[in-house]
């Protein structure tokens, strides 16, 4: 996903009026990068909430948002994205991690994956386990999965699963799966699918 | 029975409530910023608790398939503390947001001369953020406490129709009435207002900018207040269309006046005001 993409996929879907608003907005944070503020909270009651059919699983104003941040100066990026997540509702938070991995700031923004890790809101958890998440380190991704699997979140969230898991993360899983059964619940299939998966390339190894 | 509850502190409460509440009928609910009984001594104190009712508290709300909107202000009580008053410039920021319908709950506990300031400068801020404005009146001195607070909405120059004044009771109901602005009622336990003594004031005074809430929190109250109003109600003799006018129709229309409630998806309800959306992604 590029911001192009993003565009071509809003113009499809919104009103004139909206459109209007958006590029306005865009101009706007280009020329003075201070007022991304009120437009990134206002963005979503001015260009909608539906989902974009050709950018598959992004929202109209997550995209609008993300297109705020990628209208900066590439220098001011960065403490942008940092104080829009701070200071950002749920849903403005969500925008933010989506954008990370279309914007110019490298591996800088890894703390508020830390932090959306950390919550308990299952729209954040998953938000920051997109391709971003190939700047955090092994245990803390790991950790984020079996954080999926224990909060209900769909692995294919999860960006690169099957390259990324490894045989620590199986041992981690399995661990999950033996303290539910005990208990009588059951295990998401996707995770039984992807402890499969991985006992059957620890048995092609040996 | 469908119910909008305009003013309940959910963050005080459990998620049993949230079940018993989904359960009697309530939708949607609106959270004030207020006290919360231990006395806050920073700023970021309030950040953090305003992250939680923008963040979250609707994110709780959203399990048991009931909408949560905030109000967010600096209350009257905290506003005479000299280290909580630079909350007032954290407020801007705050008002922006899509959560956020109200700006609230502002107005006059001690009627002391900071919370002069603090009520006329958070009504400057209503009219500056297009927001209406919920209005505590005080729990002492009542009668004459709301009667400043109606000559402090006039003075500002906010519409008296985007304002409610709350916790009324039969004593209060008149001036509010008269002045144009929402009456609202806090149902309690045990004091303030009960649903028997509602459903008389609903008699008398009609339902035209009546609100019914149970304010729940952390003290001695009850969510589900609104629910037995309700029946109260259809047991003195009003119709199943007065009730929702009440529970229902009279909290969208007041809190509608934002532009940012929305209702999508959450059963057969029509957004009546501009700019409230009635479906996700409706566009
Ligand atoms: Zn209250």
């Amino acid at each position: 996903m590029e911001p192009d993409d993003l565009r071509v996929a809003l113009a499809a879907l919104s009103t004139a009026p909206e459109q209007e608003w958006l590029r306005e907005a865009l101009a706007r944070v280009a020329r003075e990068p201070d007022d991304i503020g009120g437009l990134f909270a206002t963005a979503a009651r001015r260009c909608g909430r539906a989902a974009l059919p050709s950018a598959p699983g992004w929202t109209v104003d997550e995209a609008a948002r993300a297109l705020l941040l990628a209208a900066l100066p590439a220098d001011q990026v960065a403490t942008a994205a940092d104080t829009l997540y701070r200071y950002g509702d749920a849903a403005e938070k969500r925008a933010v991690l989506k954008a990370l991995p279309l914007l110019p700031i490298g591996a800088g923004a890894v703390p508020l994956l830390h932090d959306a890790i950390r919550t308990n809101d299952t729209r954040l958890v998953a938000a920051a386990l997109g391709t971003y998440a190939r700047h955090l380190d092994q245990p803390m991704w790991r950790q984020a999965v079996l954080k999926c699997v224990f909060m209900g979140v769909p692995l294919n969230v999860v960006h690169d699963l099957d390259t990324r898991a490894d045989g620590e993360l199986a041992t981690m899983l399995a661990g999950l799966v033996e303290e539910r059964r005990a208990a009588g619940r059951d295990v998401a299939a996707d995770a039984l699918a992807l402890l499969d998966r991985l006992a059957a390339a620890e048995g092609k190894k040996a | 029975m469908r119910i909008f509850d305009p003013h309940i502190h959910m963050t005080s409460r459990t998620t049993d409530d949230y079940e018993a509440m989904a359960a009697a009928g309530v939708r949607a609910i609106v959270e004030p910023a207020f006290w919360l009984g231990q006395p806050r001594t920073n700023p970021g104190s309030f950040a953090d608790y305003f992250d939680s009712l923008i963040g979250w508290e609707p994110y709780r709300a959203s399990q048991f398939g009931i909408r949560h909107h905030a109000t967010i202000a600096l209350n009257p009580k905290e506003a005479n503390d000299p280290r909580c008053r630079p909350v007032l410039d954290l407020l801007p920021r705050y008002l922006a947001k899509d959560g956020v319908v109200a700006v609230g709950e502002i107005g006059y506990d001690s009627m002391t001369p900071e919370e002069d300031e603090a009520f006329a400068a958070q009504l400057a801020l209503a009219v500056e953020y297009e927001l209406p404005a919920l209005v505590h009146t005080p729990h002492r001195d009542k009668a004459r406490g709301t009667e400043r607070t109606l000559a402090v909405v006039a003075e500002s120059g906010i519409e008296p129709g985007r304002v409610v004044v709350d916790h009324l009771n039969e004593v209060t109901v008149g001036l509010v009435r008269d002045s144009g602005c929402w009456m609202g009622f806090s149902i309690y336990p045990d004091t303030k207002m009960s649903p028997p003594r509602m459903v008389e004031i609903l008699k008398e005074h009609g339902l035209e900018r009546m609100l019914v809430n149970s304010a729940a929190d952390w003290g001695r109250s009850d969510p589900l207040l609104t629910l037995r109003t309700g029946e109260a109600m259809l047991a003195a003799g009003f119709s199943p269309d007065d009730v929702d006018r009440v529970l229902w129709r009279n909290p969208v229309e007041f809190y509608g006046q934002s532009g940012r409630l929305d209702l999508s998806d959450i059963g057969e309800v029509e957004a009546t005001f501009e700019g409230s959306s009635i479906k996700r992604g409706g566009s």
